[in-house]
């Protein structure tokens, strides 16, 4: 393996930012009377979870959160090879509900469009907002996010790796510099089609979930 | 995953089980008020069925409808293939239409093979002959996850005319590269040849295999394949083969019934265990057919067009 690694949040920046964005979820919506929590595969459903249980303590309410799998409606389906699927669970109906999408990444805001059409199959909610715990940049859509863990100015041959403790044993975010470095445990989808310039991974997760470029 | 789905055999127990895992995450489709996924979106399936067909034809229209695939039914009544059209010529017309998959059910073993020789096209074997129906062992491999926690070492026996039945075939390949351990039971007459090659156990005694079995699938006296008298009369073939309320209470308390249908009530499976709701679960491998469609033709569509090619 070549290139270098910088750690950019540890364990405890990962808990106070998700601390900080569920004050900032509560002050927004002025309280989370109809807010509740979509997370997206695969890291953004725990994010969620740690989420909701925070608007809980806040609030003394407990907040819904459910988990949102994003496969079927990204748009590059039939440019790689079929992802791998999970399960969707939304335990509540969304109409009229403000959503609160929680993902761990936010890169070129591919996967937040398909999660925006897969959420609107399900009901139509009074508003959709998104919480990242990283946003490291090259959007290639017009989309932003409402609530930022924290911004990671970023290169496109780096690779933002999102760890958390229920899907890697601890909480932290590392960037990885240097090409053709692969996260351990990636086997990704073969390089970008028509060879393009080396993907850069955003990081860890399953190619499902990430499918190496899109973010 | 091979590019087509032909035979039961092109599958290892992990596409198997990628497929039955897709089909589990797809299943929750059908209980939300949008019944679609955008998925297949200007993907183009065409089932070509030269058989009659009822629940497979309908089961692949709908799952390729829930990905949003266009989907064209052809028949070979009102073709033009009763003007004596070939399979070839009809598969080079199709392909001229520019179809992505063809879903074939034919009378003749081994037609999806010829069919993959001369398309491009991803070709689903919907039922061939007495050969294979690789899609109802997934869908009852689906079926029996439901029930049962692990493949390895349950033990089910497919019982009845074995010799005519894709089904069975298809079974066979799928359960025993899952592990499963598999009894064909049926008269002599009803096995075909070479059947100890199968790696399976082989009873001709019902009343001896049923009290160990976790799975019970009963398969169709296939009267319209029969060319000649494998047994006495269907009364004796009940007496001494059909699953009745007796048999019934024989098998293990945990022990499912299952069926691929059309079923002869009264012949292989009496009525009341074919409507039983706890033991019976021939309704759900209906309704679990359509989810594993959609898992397999998102998994064989889902990708680029040729595999490893610059996309379209």
């Amino acid at each position: 393996m070549s290139g270098s690694s910088v750690a950019v949040m540890d364990a405890a920046d990962v808990g106070r930012a998700l601390t900080r964005i569920a004050h900032e979820v509560v002050e927004r919506n002025k309280g989370t009377g109809d807010v509740v929590l979509v997370g997206i595969h695969t890291r953004g459903v725990p994010l969620a979870g740690r989420l909701a249980a925070r608007l809980g303590e806040i609030e003394g309410r407990p907040v819904p959160a459910g988990a949102l799998d994003v496969t079927m409606y990204r748009d590059d389906i039939g440019l790689r090879p079929p992802g791998a699927t999970h399960a969707t669970h939304l335990p509540f109906d969304l109409g009229g509900k403000v959503v609160v999408l929680v993902d761990d990444v936010l890169y070129t805001g591919r996967t937040i469009r398909a999660a925006l059409d897969a959420l609107v199959d399900f009901g139509r909610p009074r508003a959709i907002q998104l919480a990242v715990l990283v946003d490291r940049g090259h959007r290639e859509l017009p989309l932003r996010a409402d609530y930022v863990g924290k911004n990671v100015p970023t290169a496109a041959d780096e690779a933002v790796r999102v760890r958390l403790a229920e899907t890697d044993g601890a909480d932290g975010v590392v960037i990885h510099r240097g090409a053709g470095l692969e996260p351990p445990g990636t086997a990704g989808p073969p390089a970008r089609p028509g060879g393009g310039p080396p993907p850069a991974r955003s990081g860890g997760p399953p190619p499902a979930a990430r499918r190496g470029t899109r973010a | 995953m091979n590019k087509h789905l032909l035979s039961a055999a092109d599958l290892s127990a992990a596409d198997v089980t990628r497929v039955l895992d897709t089909a589990a995450h797809l299943a929750a489709v059908t209980d939300r008020a949008i019944k679609k996924l955008p998925t297949l979106r200007g993907r183009t399936v065409c089932n070509l069925f030269f058989e009659d067909s009822t629940r497979t034809r309908i089961s692949f229209e709908l799952a390729a409808k829930r990905l949003s695939a266009d989907v064209i039914n052809f028949s070979a009544k009102g073709s033009s293939v009763s003007k004596g059209e070939s399979l070839k010529d009809t598969a080079i017309t199709l392909e001229a239409m520019g179809v992505d998959a063809i879903v074939i059910r034919h009378g003749a073993s081994g037609a999806p093979w010829r069919l993959a020789e001369w398309v491009d096209a991803v070709v689903v074997n919907a039922g061939d002959g007495t050969h294979e129906h690789p899609t109802q062992a997934l869908l009852d491999l689906y079926t029996m996850r439901q029930r049962f926690p692990s493949f390895d070492g349950l033990r089910v026996a497919i019982v009845g005319d074995v010799l005519h039945s894709r089904v069975a075939r298809s079974n066979v390949l799928a359960l025993t590269t899952m592990g499963a351990e598999v009894t064909l039971v049926a008269p002599p007459t009803l096995l075909p040849a070479r059947v100890e090659t199968w790696g399976v156990t082989v009873s001709y005694d019902l009343d001896a295999v049923l009290p160990k079995q976790d799975v019970v699938m009963l398969l169709r006296m296939q009267l319209e394949r029969q060319r000649a008298g494998f047994f006495p009369s269907l009364r004796e073939y009940a007496r001494l083969y059909g699953l009745d309320a007796r048999r019934l209470d024989a098998m293990a308390p945990h022990a499912i019934v299952m069926h691929p249908g059309p079923m002869n009530r009264g012949v292989e499976i009496a009525a009341d265990v074919a409507d039983s709701i706890e033991r019976s679960v021939i309704a759900s491998q209906v309704s679990n057919g359509i989810s594993v469609r959609m898992g397999l033709l998102y998994l064989l569509l889902g990708g680029p067009a040729v595999a490893g090619e610059v996309p379209r």
